[in-house]
């Protein structure tokens, strides 16, 4: 289908972009990858669309003694290529792949992806297990949360109407695992896992496996594996999807979970 | 608010300028504006990648960026790399092996193959697979496919 009527506009300052973000029916484009098809499809009907990708200084990738920040309009393939991520933030290197194909890579954004908050979405929990902090700009200035509190459920962020979601800041981790279970490379996982090092505390948290990211509590207080395993019951009641019920989902995670702490 | 924006940019090396409306995405302009319909619409929401083109050098679905938003771009579709020589290997792969049946998907899987191409390493079968995965094709059982890119790749033939 074609996407219904709309307003464009591509401003080239946060000022302006904030300033046409405050109009009725005004919706933030930026790596598109996910507004498009759902305009195509008529799923939304924005009267304008604020293009940010003319921002200045959205796209940069810094590393800080903090951690790794980066713009919101850094693509998935920037993400996956870049030295300063793989060395500093390796786990978003090794999950940039598994996010479709590489020609949507090339144009989907971080911002894009975390503001969304798909419950399949490979960002929203990596940046639950760093506890990545998210830069968040509105008229009043900037404010900060962290990605604990930012992903509130399906779809739905901490995220204020006419807000832009401007970065995200990842501290270090000592080691760092991302693995997903896919039908096909690039489909939606069924079920994936972001797992984290730092000294000896490990950090599990599931994508595809609830609303938004669920973090493993009980799995990542455990001392063996199998004790994580068993664990992983009392933190998952992940929903079924069309072809995989929630025991399996449960099953997998476990699957997962042993790949991971294997490697942490 | 415009609803229709002057958009310039680069196509297949020309210069184009028109005022495009902001809902009309870059494969329809390329098609119903340009007459240039070697990339194709197949599901027109980012899964088949019939319409795989490149802008500023990176393969991209046509169906998910807008036409305007490609102001100030440079956009090759298969026409362009075509008519330039630059696919003249994978095409006459794609040929010898019978890579295609129907050919709908072709345009897009060339546009696809061309990018591993241009990264110049030898690659596996495996890694084949994964950069085309975005490329679906419903006749081949893609084996084919994956003979002739990666004959161009590893000169195997």
């Amino acid at each position: 289908m074609k996407a219904p009527s709309f307003a464009y506009s591509k401003p080239s300052s946060l000022e302006e972009a904030l300033e046409l973000l405050e109009r009725p029916g005004a919706t933030i484009l930026a790596g598109g990858q996910s507004l498009i098809p759902s305009l195509n499809m008529r799923l939304s009907s924005p009267e304008l669309l604020v293009d940010i990708n003319g921002l200045p200084g959205f796209s940069k990738i810094e590393v800080l003694s903090s951690g790794v920040r980066i713009g919101c309009l850094v693509t998935h393939a920037q993400i996956e290529k870049s030295a300063e991520v793989s060395k500093h933030a390796s786990l978003l290197a090794q999950a940039a792949p598994h996010i479709a194909h590489p020609a949507i890579r090339n144009r989907g954004t971080l911002g894009g992806s975390l503001a969304l908050a798909d419950p399949a979405a490979e960002y929203p929990a990596c940046a639950v297990a760093l506890d990545a902090t998210l830069f968040i700009a509105g008229k009043k200035g900037e404010r900060r949360v962290k990605a604990g509190a930012f992903f509130k459920g399906l779809f739905e962020t901490d995220l204020r109407p006419g807000e832009i979601l401007a970065a995200a800041e990842f501290p270090p981790a000592d080691k760092a695992v991302f693995v997903e279970l896919a039908r096909r490379h690039g489909d939606y996982a069924i079920i994936g896992l972001a797992g984290i090092r730092v000294a000896s505390q490990k950090r599990f948290v599931f994508l595809g496996a609830g609303a938004a990211p669920v973090f493993a509590k009980n799995a990542s207080k455990a001392k063996s594996l199998a004790e994580a395993k068993a664990a992983l019951g009392e933190d998952l009641d992940p929903p079924p999807d069309l072809y995989h019920s929630s025991a399996t989902k449960l099953h997998l995670g476990r699957v997962l979970l042993e790949r991971a702490w294997n490697t942490l | 608010m415009e609803h229709a924006v002057d958009t310039t940019l680069t196509v297949n090396g020309s210069p184009v300028r028109r005022s495009i409306p902001a809902r009309q995405h870059l494969v329809d302009f390329l098609r119903e504006e340009l007459g240039l319909t070697g990339s194709h619409i197949g599901c027109e929401h980012g899964v088949c990648g019939a319409c795989t083109v490149r802008v500023n050098g990176d393969i991209v679905r046509g169906c998910l960026m807008l036409a305007v938003q490609a102001n100030g771009c440079k956009v090759d579709t298969i026409e362009g790399l075509s008519d330039s020589g630059e696919l003249k290997a994978l095409q006459k792969a794609f040929h010898e092996k019978n890579a295609l049946q129907c050919g709908f998907c072709t345009p897009g899987m060339l546009m696809a193959a061309q990018d591993l191409v241009l990264q110049n390493r030898r690659c596996s079968r495996e890694e084949i697979r994964k950069h085309i995965s975005g490329n679906y094709c419903r006749c081949t059982g893609y084996q084919a496919i994956v003979d002739a890119i990666e004959q161009v790749l590893n000169g195997q033939s």
